[in-house]
């Protein structure tokens, strides 16, 4: 079925000037060097470790032998253009990795030579080389102080500048305990002072591996590079044989069949294009995440991506507004909504949650309630997972904010009695889409607080996509499930899992999985680092604590959940990129045939004039002018590798057919026009 | 490996047996049963009706000779006749390495050779000298060297020479091969053809009660 | 007419057979089939294995190679002794050695490729206890490796993909014997000879020739020999000869027979993958090839014999008629010959080398496509998978998955063990013949002259490398050095293929199955039918269109020239 085009597509946010700019593909400084690069990657050795681009070069050297010994400018200039092929294609992985490379530099800089102080056991301080710190070492960091390697906070709370790695200006809190205790080397703390306990090997920090990630340099291929390198493979083993025979093929119907002419019908058959870009490919396809300000630990998460089947998204901050907002205190069992208001604002005075803070707001301006004197003998009761429930005990009075049931059992345990109508105002408030927080003091229930959600704008556009590609999205949130309900259906998930909790949220992915699917998910706290192990695809995020960052395979620098979605695009792109043109580089051999074939036997056979279709001018021409087509295909396509295949999500068989269509037929096409405009060129410049 | 060997041999043996021997010797009783007179082969006293004969050598007193029956395909006629002294039997091209007396086969010649080129002259040539304007399977060979059949129009064109050697009338020779036709099978499967032992068979019973 | 009644009831008879013998195979392969279970469970016992002791793919293509191995060790023995065996009413001596291993070769193979002519080579006891025999098993072999590669499709995380011997012995009991038993009776109504008795010598007193008229267990060997695709016939002419394909009907039937099993495995492949349409998509990509193929090739063979045009007779309006039986005509020859070329059979009902030329580029190329349309009894649909399996890993990727087939990942392991399967025929092929070509021994071969005989080789080099048989026959090939190449040829193009299949089943069947979405990469609709077609055409043409152009293509262009 035709989408229909006149939809707004939501447009992703533009990324932050993060820490790897998008360059432009033709920077002079990379091209440059890719050129450079393209001469030394010559060397023998670097060429096996690309079989089909080793032929032609096998190939190269047996034309340069014949012209040597039978010198002619038809053999020399075949010769030229089959090292000027091997040359394209270690121009294009140059240019990849060039890319990659002008990153690293970037990534490097950052990483200056920094002094750290580091705490020896008795509490004294040294000052040591930011590159000597081992893990377990404790340094100590003050305002304007930077970072000097990853750590996590032991002690104290600052404020930090983590523009060097996410771009963004905005200073960001670190504080011990807690979810927020990771701080990554090279980032700047502005004030106060903490205690850093480090948590990377020496040279192993995340700057380094993404340096090392985005360099490309001894990259491991990726399981799917791996089977369509075994493809590439078969199909020039194939095609030797089949080159190979037509010599003595030749010699029994009389024909002296040329070596040259044979090694470059060899050349234009075997899949030198998708030889030529595959690296170059697998590299750009990293440096695209990379660009997205995501760090992926290998090339396998970035495929894995590609195929996942199940995306688990928190609510808040991916599917809403990070904040909740309180919007309204609803009394119940004959108290006032001013009672409501007044102890909700207490229990939330030492709530640093925006929720909280929205709540001594919103009580604020209603019933002008501030400055609350707490006297002596307050203490604060945090929230707690286990609890779910915040508050504050004072002057013998314990108030108590929370999840209903959570707040209805404590009641209950003091020996109170639950109004009748708190239930219905609780779910009528959660079918509204909004949370409901009761409030308690004592044994008696006072009332409901009201906090709203939102969701984003474009976010069900996007689900929708998603659902096209067949990739179910699952909701996580805390909330209680008729909440939960309510915000699914305004978003438009396929499911959603309400009052997770992280043994819950493991329990999905693994019976996801069982049932065969590959699960990607979001993640931050430290009882995050369970699932986002077990998930194929861990998106930690660089806020979160360094267990999750390790648990997970990618991280997140931006700390967007959103994220996830363009990273299944990015993975299904890089596949999409290769398996096009794969196609295009096998469809283009007909041509090549109708080229070559009469070329080599016209002379003994006349007939087989019949078979040149492109009418072209003559054998040593036809040959030529296939070969620099073959030559020149691989640079016209370095940006399409480059920058990937256009991807735009929609349902396989629409990706499928525009594919076919394009780099099939297209492929098959396209070389005759081409082979035929380069003959004529030839012909009109005598070059043949 | 010796449990993979020794239930080789087992199973060699026993479907040697059933289904070599078991096999064949049931389906030549069942056979020789039910269909005794195919089974053996359609033997007639005259010889098999699906086995083509050589009619070119027939003797036809006073007239040429093989001019007073109907012949079937060239099989074993003009270059591809059969001659003992150079061990070629009939419906073999002597090129052919098999030429084997008693073998089955065709030319196997290509549509451009020149060899084939001079054979189908000279079988062009035999027509001519015997009156006939030859259809194209009469100067061309079957797969097999043996085509029992003709076509209807392979036989029509031999009637002028026939109704000369035997002294019958074209029209009741006409009449005869139209009797002899017999249909595809099913009325689509192959082609009409013409038997043609039988219808020399019939041929001899017509020259027969004409008196001669 | 008549030849366009002909394809509406080959079409309707074998869309009749794909429905119920497919079903009826699946449930023989399943084990539900059992009214010769008196027969089956004493022969299990006596090999000491049975439908509960499952194989892994090494333990199955072990006994598969290690089968084929002792059953040829042993034909060759036969062979090699055949003068002092009973049963030769023709007195024939030993087979000469270079000419048994080829022919046992030949029928292990399923190829069923005869440098002999019969009447003159094998007596009744060979016929019978080597070659019929072979023409059973070699095609239970087949049949067996492609069911235990589907099995790899419908199993789940599976070690085993089932038994070898029990496989073999299902196929043979309940498949090939109750349905060749039934054609050779009807064969044999229309007069394909059954006798043991020796050759009629009548003495015809119409025009005085002395007939020795051939005969034998001809009709029963025909009816296993067309079911199980092997294509030897018991005469040198095959099925040319009249008293092995007597009628029009016979002529029919064969084909019939022949296409059947081929066709209804993609019906047995869809049940038991439980989407009958999978196979349908299979069966539709096979059926466009064939009917393509079948078009052109009758098209030509119904132009005129340039030879015989040339030396006068210029109105041909049966066609080419050289080397063709009139009860035939030219179509249903082309038919016949398409059916035979492309189901690796092999048997001829008219001589390929006197085809015209594109008549001889669609039987040899219908070979080069690789034998899956639709293919021999089990090879087909095992080389097909093969091909979808790259099919779908190339369509997956260009959909952004890592490409799956009915739920199975294909990942590094399954395209190097597709790839070996897909390259090992053209490879042989082609070295082979080139080898031919260079050395005397081989140019002395062909008949014919010029790219005529260059066709004779590569035919006969790739008919033997595909298992197929049937040959351009003017080329000689009972010398040391095509009996011996051509026996390298077979055995590589056959178990090149088939160890590769059964791998690939056990490296499918040990996998999980993921579960198909909207993002799957659908193997069921036209995309996927025109992707499988793309694959073995483009394989096909991409590896023999050189060789192609060097034979038939150029002979049909030169017109006017005789070689």
């Amino acid at each position: 079925m035709a989408r229909s085009t006149a939809r707004p597509r939501p447009r992703a946010q533009p990324a932050p000037r993060g820490v790897a700019e998008a360059r432009s593909l033709f920077d002079r400084e990379i091209l440059r060097q890719a050129l450079v690069d393209a001469f030394k990657k010559l060397d023998p050795r670097v060429q096996v470790k690309n079989p089909v681009m080793f032929v032609v070069l096998v190939g190269t050297v047996v034309t340069f032998a014949e012209s040597i010994t039978h010198p002619g400018k038809f053999d020399w200039s075949i010769t030229v253009w089959l090292f000027l092929t091997v040359l394209f294609a270690n121009f294009a992985e140059a240019m990849a990795e060039g890319r990659g490379k002008a990153q690293a530099d970037t990534l490097r800089r950052m990483r200056s030579e920094v002094e750290a102080r580091r705490l020896r056991p008795d509490g004294t301080e040294e000052r040591v080389a930011a590159a000597d710190l081992v893990r377990g070492d404790l340094v100590c960091c003050e305002a304007g102080d930077l970072v000097p390697s990853d750590g996590e906070i032991v002690e104290g709370v600052a404020s930090v500048d983590e523009s060097a790695i996410t771009g963004e200006s905005a200073p960001v809190i670190r504080e011990s305990g807690g979810d927020r205790s990771a701080v990554t080397g090279g980032t700047k703390v502005l004030s106060d002072r903490i205690v850093v306990r480090i948590t990377a090997e020496r040279g192993k920090t995340f700057l380094d591996r993404m340096i090392h990630l985005v360099e490309g340099a001894n990259r491991q291929k990726t399981p799917n590079e791996i089977a369509l390198t075994i493809l590439l493979s078969v199909l020039t083993i194939i095609f030797i044989p089949v080159v190979v025979v037509l010599q003595p093929f030749g010699r029994y119907a009389g024909a002296t069949v040329s070596v040259v002419i044979l090694v470059s019908l060899m050349v234009c058959l075997i899949p030198t294009t998708i030889g030529a870009l595959l690296s170059a490919i697998g590299i750009a396809g990293m440096d695209r995440l990379v660009q997205k300000n995501v760090l992926a630990m290998s090339g396998r998460a970035v495929e894995a991506a590609g195929d996942v089947q199940t995306l688990l998204l928190d609510k808040t901050g991916t599917i809403t507004l990070g904040n909740r907002m309180a919007a309204g205190f609803l009394p119940v069992g004959g108290h006032t909504e001013q009672e409501v208001a007044g102890a909700a604002q207490l229990a939330s005075l030492a709530d640093e949650t925006p929720e909280g803070r929205s709540i001594v707001v919103l009580a604020k301006e209603r019933f002008n309630l501030r400055e609350r004197d707490l006297g002596s003998g307050h203490v604060f009761v945090p929230f707690s997972a286990t609890t779910r429930m915040s508050g504050l005990d004072v002057d013998h009075r314990r108030i108590r904010k929370g999840a209903a049931d959570s707040v209805k059992r404590w009641v209950a345990q003091l020996g109170g009695r639950v109004p009748d109508e708190l239930d219905a105002i609780v779910e009528r408030v959660a079918r509204a889409g909004s949370t409901p927080l009761v409030v308690a003091e004592e044994a008696t229930i006072l009332g409901v607080i009201e906090l709203k959600d939102v969701v984003k704008q474009g976010i069900r556009e996007r689900f929708d996509d998603m659902r096209s590609l067949g990739i179910r999205t699952v909701m996580i949130t805390g909330d209680n499930p008729l909440t939960a309900a309510a915000i699914a259906e305004e978003a438009g998930v396929d499911d959603y899992l309400a009052e997770a909790t992280p043994e819950t949220k493991l329990a999905l992915i693994k019976s996801e999985q069982e049932g065969g699917k590959l699960v990607a998910m979001t993640g931050d706290g430290t009882n995050d680092a369970p699932a986002l192990a077990q998930a194929d695809v861990g998106v930690a995020m660089n806020t979160g604590t360094t267990a999750a960052k390790e648990a997970g395979n990618m991280v997140d620098l931006d700390s967007n959940p959103t994220k996830l979605l363009e990273i299944v695009e990015v993975g299904k792109q890089l596949l999409i990129t290769r398996g096009s043109l794969t196609t295009f580089s096998i469809a283009n051999d007909i041509a090549k045939y109708f080229a070559i074939i009469p070329a080599l036997f016209v002379a003994t056979y006349p007939q087989l004039g019949a078979l040149d279709v492109m009418r072209l001018h003559s054998p040593s021409s036809a040959v030529l002018s296939a070969v620099i087509f073959n030559a020149l295909v691989i640079v016209a396509l370095i940006p399409l590798a480059l920058r990937g295949v256009r991807f735009r999500p929609s349902s396989s068989a629409a990706i499928l057919r525009r594919n076919v269509l394009i780099y099939g037929v297209g492929g098959i096409v396209a070389p005759f026009v081409f082979i035929k405009l380069i003959d004529l060129l030839l012909v009109a410049l005598h070059a043949y | 490996m010796i449990a993979h060997l020794r239930r080789s041999v087992v199973s060699i043996l026993v479907f040697t047996a059933v289904f070599g021997f078991l096999y064949a010797l049931a389906g030549t009783g069942v056979a020789q049963l039910l269909f005794r007179h195919q089974a053996d082969g359609s033997l007639t006293s005259y010889g098999s009706t699906l086995i083509g004969q050589n009619w070119a050598g027939t003797p036809c007193p006073g007239h040429p000779l093989g001019s007073c029956v109907f012949h079937g395909r060239p099989d074993d006629t003009g270059p591809y006749a059969a001659d003992l002294k150079a061990r070629v039997a009939g419906g073999d091209n002597p090129l052919v390495a098999n030429g084997v007396p008693g073998e089955s086969g065709a030319t196997d010649l290509g549509p451009r050779s020149k060899v084939l080129l001079e054979d189908t002259r000279a079988l062009v040539a035999y027509w001519h000298r015997m009156g006939v304007h030859p259809t194209p399977d009469l100067v061309t060979t079957s797969g097999s060297g043996l085509d029992p059949d003709i076509s209807v129009q392979d036989a029509l064109v031999q009637v002028p020479m026939v109704s000369r050697a035997t002294g019958i009338a074209p029209s009741r020779l006409r009449a005869l091969v139209a009797r002899e036709r017999q249909g595809a099978e099913l009325g689509f499967l192959g082609s009409p053809y013409i038997d043609v032992l039988r219808l020399n068979e019939a041929l001899a019973r017509l020259v027969a009660a004409s008196g001669r | 007419m008549g030849f366009l009644w002909t394809i509406v009831a080959l079409v309707v008879a074998l869309g009749l057979t794909w429905r119920f013998l497919g079903s009826y195979m699946e449930a023989v392969f399943d084990g539900r089939v059992r009214y010769l279970a008196w027969l089956e469970q004493p022969f299990y016992r006596l090999l000491g294995t049975g439908p509960d002791n499952e194989q892994s793919w090494r333990r199955y293509a072990g006994s598969a190679v290690v089968f084929s191995g002792a059953f040829l060790a042993f034909g060759y023995l036969l062979l090699r002794i055949q003068g002092h065996l009973p049963l030769n009413p023709q007195h024939l001596g030993a087979v000469p050695p270079a000419l048994s291993f080829n022919t046992i070769t030949s029928f292990v193979t399923n190829t069923n490729w005869q440098n002999y002519g019969g009447e003159t080579t094998m007596s009744y006891f060979s016929q019978i206890g080597v070659l019929t025999v072979q023409q059973f098993v070699s095609a239970a072999v087949g049949i067996a490796v492609a069911i235990a590669l589907v099995r790899g499709f419908s199993r789940r995380s599976s070690p085993t993909i089932g038994n070898f011997w029990v496989d073999m012995t299902r196929c043979l009991l309940y498949v090939l014997l109750p349905i060749a038993f039934l054609a050779g009776v009807v064969l044999v109504s229309q007069g394909a000879v059954q006798t043991l008795a020796g050759p009629a010598r009548i003495h015809d007193p119409l025009n005085h020739v002395t007939q020795t008229i051939p005969r034998g267990p001809v009709g029963f060997m025909g009816a296993i020999m067309q079911l199980g695709t092997n294509g030897g016939g018991a005469f040198n002419a095959d099925l040319a000869h009249p008293l092995e394909n007597p009628t029009g009907l016979t002529n029919f039937l064969y084909i019939w027979l022949t296409l059947s099993i081929p066709v209804s495995l993609t019906y047995t492949f869809g049940k038991m993958v439980h989407s009958v349409r999978q196979g349908a998509a299979l069966l539709t990509a096979m059926a466009l090839i064939f009917g393509i193929w079948v078009g052109f090739t009758s098209y030509a063979e119904h132009q005129p014999n340039p030879a015989v045009a040339a030396a006068g007779v210029v109105h041909q309006p049966g066609g080419n008629m050289e080397g063709k039986e009139v009860r035939f005509g030219d179509t249903s020859s082309a038919l016949f010959n398409v059916s035979m070329t492309q189901t690796s059979d092999g048997a001829v009902d008219s001589a390929t080398d006197s085809y015209n030329p594109m008549g001889v580029f669609g039987t040899l190329t219908g070979m080069m496509l690789g034998e899956v349309t639709p293919g021999g009894v089990g090879s087909g649909l095992y080389t097909i998978l093969i091909d979808a399996v790259i099919a779908v890993f190339i369509g997956g990727l260009m959909i952004g998955r890592t490409p799956e087939y009915l739920g199975k990942k294909i990942q590094a392991r399954e395209v190097k063990l597709a790839g070996i399967g897909l390259l090992v025929m053209p490879i042989t092929v082609l070295v082979l013949t080139a080898i031919a070509v260079s050395v005397h021994a081989g140019r002395v071969g062909p008949l014919n002259h010029g790219p005529h005989g260059f066709t004779e080789i590569l035919y006969a080099m790739t008919s033997q490398g595909n298992n197929n048989g049937s040959a351009m026959a003017g080329l000689n090939g009972n010398t040391a050095f095509y009996n011996v190449v051509g026996a390298i040829d077979m055995l590589l193009g056959r178990f090149g293929v088939l160890i590769p299949a059964v791998a690939l089943g056990g490296s499918l069947a040990s996998k999980n199955v993921v579960p198909a979405s909207l993002g799957t990469f659908r193997t069921d609709n036209a995309m996927f039918i025109g992707l499988v077609v793309g694959v073995i055409v483009v394989v096909g043409g991409l590896t023999f269109f050189p060789a192609v152009a060097l034979g038939p293509i150029v002979e049909q262009l030169s017109h006017g020239r005789f070689f």
